[in-house]
C-alpha cells in the first residue's frame, strides 16, 4: 500500500506543473487577447501573386 | 496551383463580375467618380493608392480574405503628424525606447474585419524599418516595434495612415504610466482556486467512501495535511479581495455581501485545521475551495467587459496631443499642456481649438458641433473670444492663448469635484440582503451556541461553526454576477453596451428621463423640405424667397436653401412676430408665413415631430412647407411609450425653442428646456435628484458630459460607438435607440429574478441550517449541497433571463 504514497505526491508534482503551465501562459499574455489569434492561425503564409505582375506575364504569352 | 488559390481567384473574378457598383477597396457606392485600374473598380484616387501599395509589396492577400476591406481614404495627410517630430511628444508616446528598437500602442478605431489584422500584422513588408506589428481586435490596438535609426515615429504613423488606417493619437495617450499592463490576477486566483479544488476533491473522496472503516490511519493523515496544505493559498491569496471588501465595508460601517461570505470561509477554513489537526474529522476543505472557486467564476463572469468601448473618455482623448505654436517667428509643435498665457498658436482646417483664446486673424469658422451637437459652424471674427472644443474650418487661423488648457471652458467641466458622488455608496440590493441576511446567521448560530453548550464544549463549538458553514451565501453570491453577466451579453448583442453590471440595477431604478435633442433626438444632417398644398408657381416662389431672405430664423433659412435660385424682390413693410411669423408687402402682394394661427390656417393636421411653415398670400392660404428636422426614426413612438409606462420625461437643449411647438406634444409643460449650457444641464438634474428621482440622462456631446456624469445612469447614444463618447455609463447604437424602453424593462425583469434566485438561494440555506442546528452535519452533506444549491441557481437565472429576454424580442 505504500505505495500509494509516491502515487499521490507524483499526481501532485504534475497537478503542479500543470498549474506552473496556467500561470506561465497568463504571463506571457495568452488571456490578454482570446480573439485575434483564432484568426490569426488561419492566414496563409505565402505570398500572393500581384495583379499587375499575373497580367504582365499572361501578355508574354501572348 | 492550389486548390484554394484556384477559389480564390475565381471568387475574385465573380466578384469582379457582379459587383460594378462597389469600390473594389473600401465598398463604397459609386456615385459619380470611378477610377477604373487593374480590372478592378474604385471609387477614388486614395483607395487606389493604398491597393497599388500594397499590391506592389505583395500584400494583394488583403483582398481575398474579405470583400472589399479597406477604408476610405478621407485626405491628405500633409503636415498634419508633424507635431510627432518633437523629441518630447515622442518620448511621451513611445512605450518603450532601447537604442534602436522602439515600440508603441496605437488605438485604430478603423480596425474591423480579418483582413486588417492581416495587413497591420504584415507591415514590415511595407517597410523595412518596422520589426513587428501585433494586433488586438477586440481593444482595437496595434502594437508596434520599429528600428528607430531607420523610421520615426511620424514615418510610422504616415505608413498607417496612407493604408487607410489611421491611429487616435489623444491627449490621452501622452505620458500613460509606463509599463502599464493588465491586471491579470484574478486568472492568477481563479487559477491556484482551481488547482486546490480539484485536487482536495480526490483526496477527499477516500475519506467519504470509506464506509467500512477500512481507511489506514497514515492515510487520513496524510491526507488531511495535504489538504490544508492546499488550501492555505487558496485563504491567503485567492479569497483575499473577499476580506479586504469585508473589512473596508465594516469600516464604513456597513455590512455587505463579502462579510459573510467571509465569516463562511474563516468558519470553513478554521474549522477543518482544527480537525485535521487534532484529528477529530476529514474537515471541510472541499467544500472550502469550491466556494472561493465558485465565487471567483462568477466575479470573472460579470467582468468581461467591453475591452474597445471607452467610458472614461474626457476631454483628453478629444483634444489633439500638440499644436503649432508660433515662437519668435519660427513655427514648432508643442505639446497642449505646455500651453501658456498669450502663446500664439496656428489651427489648420479641421484642428481643435485646444482652450478659450482670442482670434488674432481676421475671420474664423468655428464648429462647434462636438460641443453642442448644433452643425452650423459659427462665425467669429478678429478679437473675438474662441470657446475651446470647436473646430476651425477652412483656412488656417492664428490664435492666442487666454486660459491653460485645464483651466478653459470646456475642461473645468471635468475638474469640478462635485462629480465624486460624495460618500453616497451605492447600496445594492445584495447589500441590503446580505445585512439581515448576515444578523439572522449571527442570531441563529449563536442561539445554537447556547443551546448546545450544555452538551460540551467541544460539541457546541463543533455545531456552531457548522451552522455558519452551511449558511454560506455561495449560492447567494453568485445570483448577481451570472444575472447581470447574462444582462449584459444580451445588451451588448443589442449593442447597448454597460460600463459595469451596477448600471443594471441603477437602471432598475429610474423614474425620470432626460433627453438632450441635437444629436440624440435629431440626427444631424440635413432638414427635408416638402412643399403641401397646390404648387406655388414661380412669381409665389419668388415672393417667399424674398421674404424669408430677410430673417434669421433657422426656419426661415432652411425655406431660403429650398428655394435658392429664385430672384429676389423689393420687400416693404417687413415685420417679425417672434415665435409667431413674417409678414410683409413685397411686389404690392401681403405675404404672412409662420405658424397656422399667423396665417390663419384652418385645415386639419396630423401631428408629427416636424415643423410646418404656413403661407398666406393675400389672405389666401396656399399651403405649408413641411421642414423635417431628422429626428430619429421611430422616437415619437419611443417617447409615447416612455409616457404609458409612467416615466417622467424631460428635455434640455442647448438650441434655441425654434422647436417648442413640435416638442410640447410630447413633453409635459415645464418639462421642456431650450437655451441651456453645460452647466444648466448639470444642474437641472442636480436638482430633479434633489426632489428625489432616479435620472437616466440621454446625451450625446461634450455639452451633456456633466449632466451625463451627474445623472443616476448617464447613457451616451452615438452612431459610432468607437469615435468618442463623453463619460458615461452606457453606451448606445444610435440605430437601436427606439429599443430603449425595452431596455429600460428588460433591467427591471432582471432584478425580479435576481429576487426570485435570492429567495431560491435562501431557501436552501435555511434548509441546511436546520440540519445544522440539529449537528447532523458531515463534510459530504456540505459537500453535496453547496453545488447542487449553486447550480440550480445559476441554472435559474441563466434560462430566466434567456426567457425574458426572447419576450422582449431582445
Amino acid at each position: 500500500m505504500s505505495v500509494i504514497f509516491i502515487l499521490v505526491g507524483f499526481s501532485l508534482l504534475v497537478a503542479l506543473f500543470f498549474l506552473g503551465s496556467f500561470i506561465w501562459a497568463v504571463k506571457d499574455g495568452q488571456y490578454d487577447d482570446d480573439y485575434t489569434p483564432s484568426v490569426r492561425m488561419l492566414f496563409d503564409d505565402d505570398d500572393f501573386k500581384s495583379d499587375r505582375t499575373k497580367k504582365t506575364k499572361s501578355h508574354q504569352k501572348q | 496551383m492550389s486548390q484554394e488559390k484556384i477559389v480564390g481567384i475565381k471568387r475574385e473574378l465573380e466578384s469582379d463580375l457582379k459587383d460594378n457598383t462597389h469600390c473594389f477597396h473600401c465598398g463604397s457606392d459609386f456615385e459619380e467618380i470611378i477610377v477604373k485600374a487593374y480590372a478592378h473598380r474604385f471609387c477614388c484616387e486614395g483607395c487606389k493608392t493604398v491597393f497599388e501599395i500594397l499590391d506592389e509589396n505583395g500584400l494583394g492577400n488583403y483582398y481575398g480574405m474579405e470583400d472589399n476591406p479597406g477604408n476610405k481614404i478621407l485626405s491628405k495627410i500633409g503636415n498634419k503628424y508633424s507635431f510627432l517630430d518633437s523629441p518630447e511628444v515622442e518620448s511621451g508616446l513611445l512605450d518603450f525606447n532601447d537604442g534602436g528598437v522602439s515600440s508603441v500602442k496605437f488605438y485604430v478605431p478603423k480596425i474591423h474585419c480579418s483582413s486588417c489584422i492581416w495587413l497591420l500584422e504584415n507591415m514590415h513588408r511595407l517597410e523595412k524599418g518596422i520589426v513587428k506589428s501585433t494586433v488586438n481586435f477586440l481593444k482595437k490596438e496595434v502594437y508596434v516595434v520599429f528600428n528607430d535609426e531607420i523610421l520615426s515615429l511620424r514615418e510610422v504613423v504616415e505608413l498607417m495612415v496612407s493604408i487607410g488606417y489611421e491611429p487616435n493619437i489623444s491627449l490621452n495617450d501622452y505620458k500613460k504610466e509606463a509599463g502599464k499592463t493588465e491586471d491579470r490576477s484574478p486568472y492568477y486566483k481563479l487559477g491556484v482556486a482551481g488547482f486546490a479544488f480539484g485536487n482536495i476533491m480526490l483526496l477527499s473522496f477516500p475519506e467519504y467512501f470509506d464506509t467500512n472503516g477500512y481507511l489506514n490511519d497514515n492515510f487520513r493523515k496524510l491526507f488531511g495535511y495535504l489538504n490544508l496544505f492546499l488550501a492555505t493559498p487558496v485563504l491567503l491569496y485567492s479569497a483575499s479581495d473577499y476580506f479586504v471588501s469585508a473589512f473596508k465595508a465594516l469600516k464604513r460601517k456597513y455590512l455587505n455581501i463579502d462579510f459573510p461570505i467571509s465569516v463562511g470561509i474563516l468558519a470553513l477554513f478554521g474549522r477543518s485545521s482544527y480537525e485535521i489537526i487534532s484529528q477529530s474529522g476529514a474537515g471541510f476543505m472541499d467544500s472550502f475551495t469550491m466556494f472561493v472557486f465558485l465565487l471567483l467564476v462568477g466575479k470573472w463572469y460579470q467582468n468581461r467587459t467591453y475591452q474597445a468601448l471607452s467610458f472614461e473618455r474626457d476631454y483628453k482623448s478629444y483634444f489633439p496631443l500638440a499644436v503649432i505654436k508660433v515662437w519668435e517667428g519660427r513655427e514648432e509643435p508643442i505639446p497642449v499642456g505646455d500651453l501658456k498665457v498669450d502663446d500664439i498658436v496656428i489651427l489648420r482646417n479641421q484642428e481643435i481649438v485646444p482652450t478659450d483664446a482670442e482670434l488674432l486673424s481676421e475671420t474664423a469658422q468655428i464648429d462647434y458641433s462636438f460641443v453642442t451637437g448644433e452643425s452650423e459652424p459659427i462665425s467669429k471674427i478678429q478679437g473675438e473670444k474662441i470657446y475651446a472644443g470647436g473646430r476651425q474650418v477652412g483656412a488656417s487661423i492664428r490664435i492666442k492663448v487666454k486660459k491653460v488648457v485645464s483651466q478653459s471652458y470646456l475642461t473645468r467641466l471635468w475638474n469640478q469635484d462635485t462629480f465624486a458622488k460624495e460618500g453616497s455608496h451605492f447600496q445594492s440590493v445584495v447589500d441590503k440582503v446580505s445585512k439581515y441576511f448576515t444578523l439572522f446567521v449571527l442570531i441563529i448560530s449563536i442561539s445554537t451556541l447556547l443551546f448546545w453548550l450544555p452538551e460540551g464544549h467541544s460539541l457546541a463549538f463543533k455545531i456552531f461553526t457548522s451552522v455558519l458553514i452551511i449558511a454560506c451565501p455561495c449560492a447567494l453570491a453568485l445570483t448577481l454576477p451570472f444575472a447581470f453577466g447574462n444582462t449584459m451579453t444580451i445588451f451588448g448583442r443589442n449593442r447597448f453596451y454597460l460600463k459595469n453590471a451596477e448600471a443594471v440595477e441603477k437602471m432598475d431604478r429610474i423614474d425620470t428621463l432626460v433627453f438632450d435633442k441635437t444629436g440624440t433626438l435629431t440626427q444631424t444632417g440635413n432638414e427635408e423640405v416638402l412643399f403641401v398644398g397646390e404648387k406655388l408657381n414661380t412669381q409665389e416662389q419668388a415672393l417667399v424667397y424674398s421674404l424669408v431672405a430677410h430673417s434669421t430664423h433657422p426656419l426661415s433659412k432652411t425655406i431660403y436653401q429650398f428655394l435658392e435660385g429664385n430672384t429676389s424682390q423689393k420687400v416693404t413693410a417687413f415685420k417679425e412676430v417672434p415665435s409667431q411669423g413674417l409678414e410683409a408687402k413685397v411686389n404690392d402682394c401681403l405675404i404672412r408665413i409662420g405658424s397656422a394661427s399667423f396665417t390663419h390656417y384652418l385645415g386639419a393636421l396630423n401631428s408629427d415631430l416636424s415643423s410646418r411653415v404656413f403661407v398666406n398670400i393675400n389672405q389666401v392660404n396656399r399651403g405649408y412647407f413641411l421642414i423635417k428636422k431628422q429626428y430619429r426614426e421611430g422616437i415619437s413612438e419611443l417617447i409615447t411609450r416612455f409616457k404609458k409606462e409612467g416615466y417622467q420625461i424631460h428635455l434640455i437643449s442647448g438650441d434655441n425653442a425654434s422647436e417648442l411647438d413640435n416638442l410640447k406634444q410630447y413633453f409635459p409643460e415645464g418639462h421642456l428646456h431650450f437655451d441651456q449650457s453645460p452647466e444648466d444641464k448639470m444642474n437641472y438634474v442636480k436638482t430633479l435628484q434633489k426632489m428625489g428621482a432616479k435620472v437616466l440622462m440621454v446625451g450625446d456631446g461634450l455639452n451633456d458630459a456633466g449632466a451625463l456624469k451627474q445623472a443616476d445612469v448617464g447613457l451616451a447614444v452615438s452612431d459610432d460607438v468607437y469615435s468618442f463618447t463623453p463619460a458615461c455609463d452606457a453606451i448606445l447604437d444610435a440605430e437601436n435607440f427606439t429599443q430603449l424602453n425595452s431596455f429600460l424593462s428588460f433591467s427591471k425583469r432582471t432584478i425580479k429574478v435576481v429576487r426570485i434566485s435570492f429567495g431560491i438561494s435562501l431557501f436552501y440555506n435555511t434548509l441546511g441550517m436546520v440540519f445544522a442546528i440539529q449537528g447532523v452535519v458531515t463534510p459530504l452533506f456540505a459537500a453535496i449541497l453547496m453545488p447542487i444549491s449553486s447550480i440550480t441557481v445559476v441554472g435559474f437565472i441563466t434560462l430566466a433571463i434567456r426567457y425574458c429576454a426572447r419576450q422582449k424580442n431582445l
